[in-house]
């Protein structure tokens, strides 16, 4: 699975380069291998073969733990990911998911919290106000955004009453119309907008906005330090666009599920078309990522803030009452009305 | 197995403790302190309760430390810009110290058995059985606790709130 995201996140950069050159009427690159296909490999080697640089002000043992921390708890969240339903082999039924918590949902919350800190000490062990001002706005920017991505969660948990993945992924079962973006579009456009900010990707990249800040947080960095910086924000925006295909877009259901259950006879064969219809998903959500970031321009810092505190939690705390009243009233028998 | 664990995290939690009092440096410090909001996650997994355990993570080391570290960052204090502690203060503190320690020390010492008050259900961690008793038998409590919060938050609001500006 880490190989997997990892190519995936590898490609993301080609990919977004691509995207890139072609919102902008460009090529993009290609010249290592045909249509510049190895040129994420090219610029693993660069990075590897780069020289490594540690300031001498700076606290080297955080200095290092920052990029470490960012790469491993990215890396963490895939672990609860439902990446199709069951597949029989020899006999054996396999699940294609690492572990199924019962409380998933929170677990990526959890490992989403702490990855601030991969930011936070990386910013502070370089010694550079650039670096100390990047991360101090990554930081305030990440959780102040995780409160409004909990609160349009917690409306979503409250109709599915599971935290697992698994449990949400099967609800959508049944067709488009079951797929949770429908049943709760407030909440699915809150989270999109919390996962852009989570991931520090433009319009909120204010950590790293070159403009004023020369490079933010890794201003300092150098050679693969700087390199798990910017991949693990591709494996972010590769996991976040899981987990919005998972909680909003049905994971591995897809239209036309049971018919094709029914005439194959093969519960193996759907749940392969069910991981490819994942897998195309959330390449579709990377493009999105990435399409938004050569559209909309950034916002300024206090735009940032003002959007998050006064329009996304008010805006999530009222989806998630009306969300609470909805589910009362439909389970109205149980109170004995 | 388990009881080796235990003692295990046990020994790693006192430690990091310990170090978060002894390290000079105040980041390296708070450093210390997640971690030890971490192997404390560690023993409430090991009680069974998942739910406590990450939402340990998510609200102590994923919010409140780093709020705090975001303070101490900002205010960027190290050894050259410690205020100089007189002896005075230093004897204060240890008295102060060690009569609490007195306190925990003849309280322990008195107490026979260490047994649970009453028979534990390994099961009530999980989300499910520990939502259905917080909202029906611990219900007012439940309240209580987060009316508390709600004065704390409009405190805070309230104090950091701008005076008032007099003039246009």
């Amino acid at each position: 699975m880490f190989v997997v995201t990892l190519l995936i996140a590898l490609y993301s950069t080609y990919g977004e380069r691509k995207v890139a050159a072609f919102l902008q009427d460009r090529i993009g690159p290609n010249r290592a291998g045909p249509w510049g296909l190895l040129q994420p490999f090219a610029d693993g080697v660069k990075m590897f073969t780069k020289e490594e640089i540690i300031p001498v002000a700076s606290n080297k043992f955080l200095f290092i733990l920052g990029p470490s921390i960012a790469m491993i708890c990215c890396l963490m969240t895939g672990v609860v990911l439902p990446w199709g339903s069951e597949l029989t082999l020899f006999g054996r039924t396999f699940y294609l998911q690492a572990v199924d918590l019962n409380i998933g949902v929170l677990y990526v919350f959890a490992v989403v919290s702490v990855s601030v800190y991969g930011i936070m000490i990386g910013g502070w062990a370089s010694n550079n106000k650039w670096s100390l001002m990047g991360a101090i706005r990554g930081s305030s920017q990440i959780i102040s955004y995780e409160l409004s991505m909990g609160l349009s969660i917690v409306a979503l948990v409250l109709m599915t009453g599971s935290l697992s993945f698994r449990d949400i992924v099967n609800q959508q079962h049944g067709g488009i119309l079951h797929w949770n973006f429908l049943m709760q579009p407030l909440s699915f456009l809150i989270f999109l907008i919390c996962a852009f900010a989570e991931c520090n990707r433009s319009p909120f990249d204010l950590p790293e906005c070159e403009t004023e800040l020369v490079g933010g947080f890794h201003t300092e960095y150098s050679s693969m330090k700087l390199g798990f910086y910017l991949f693990s924000e591709y494996i972010n925006m590769f996991i976040s666009s899981a987990v919005i295909s998972a909680l909003f877009f049905g994971g591995f259901n897809f239209p036309g599920m049971d018919w094709l259950l029914e005439t194959t006879q093969s519960q193996n064969i759907v749940t392969l078309v069910g991981v490819g219809a994942y897998f195309l998903k959330i390449f579709f959500f990377i493009f999105f990522f990435m399409w938004v970031r050569w559209t909309i321009p950034r916002f300024r810092y206090d735009q940032l803030m003002n959007l998050g505190w006064k329009g996304l939690i008010p805006l999530a705390l009222i989806n998630l009452a009306a969300m609470a009243v909805i589910e009362m009233l439909k389970h109205l028998h149980t109170f004995g009305f | 197995m388990i009881a080796s664990l235990f003692y295990f995290l046990a020994f790693v939690s006192i430690f990091l403790a310990a170090m978060v009092v002894f390290a000079k440096n105040p980041i390296h410090s708070v450093l210390y302190l997640i971690l030890t909001f971490f192997s404390i996650a560690g023993h409430y997994l090991l009680l069974n309760a998942q739910f406590l355990a990450l939402v340990h993570i998510v609200v102590y080391a994923g919010a409140i430390m780093v709020l705090f570290l975001f303070v101490i960052m900002l205010l960027n204090l190290n050894a050259a810009t410690e205020p100089v502690k007189s002896n005075m203060m230093r004897f204060a503190g240890a008295i102060a110290g060690g009569c609490l320690m007195l306190v925990l020390i003849a309280v322990l010492s008195k107490t026979n058995s260490m047994q649970p008050a009453h028979e534990a259900n390994t099961q009530i961690g999980l989300i499910k059985n520990l939502g259905k008793v917080l909202y029906s038998e611990y219900n007012l409590p439940f309240e209580i606790a987060s009316i508390l919060f709600l004065i704390a938050m409009i405190g805070a609001v309230i104090l950091a709130k701008k005076e008032p500006k007099t003039s246009i």
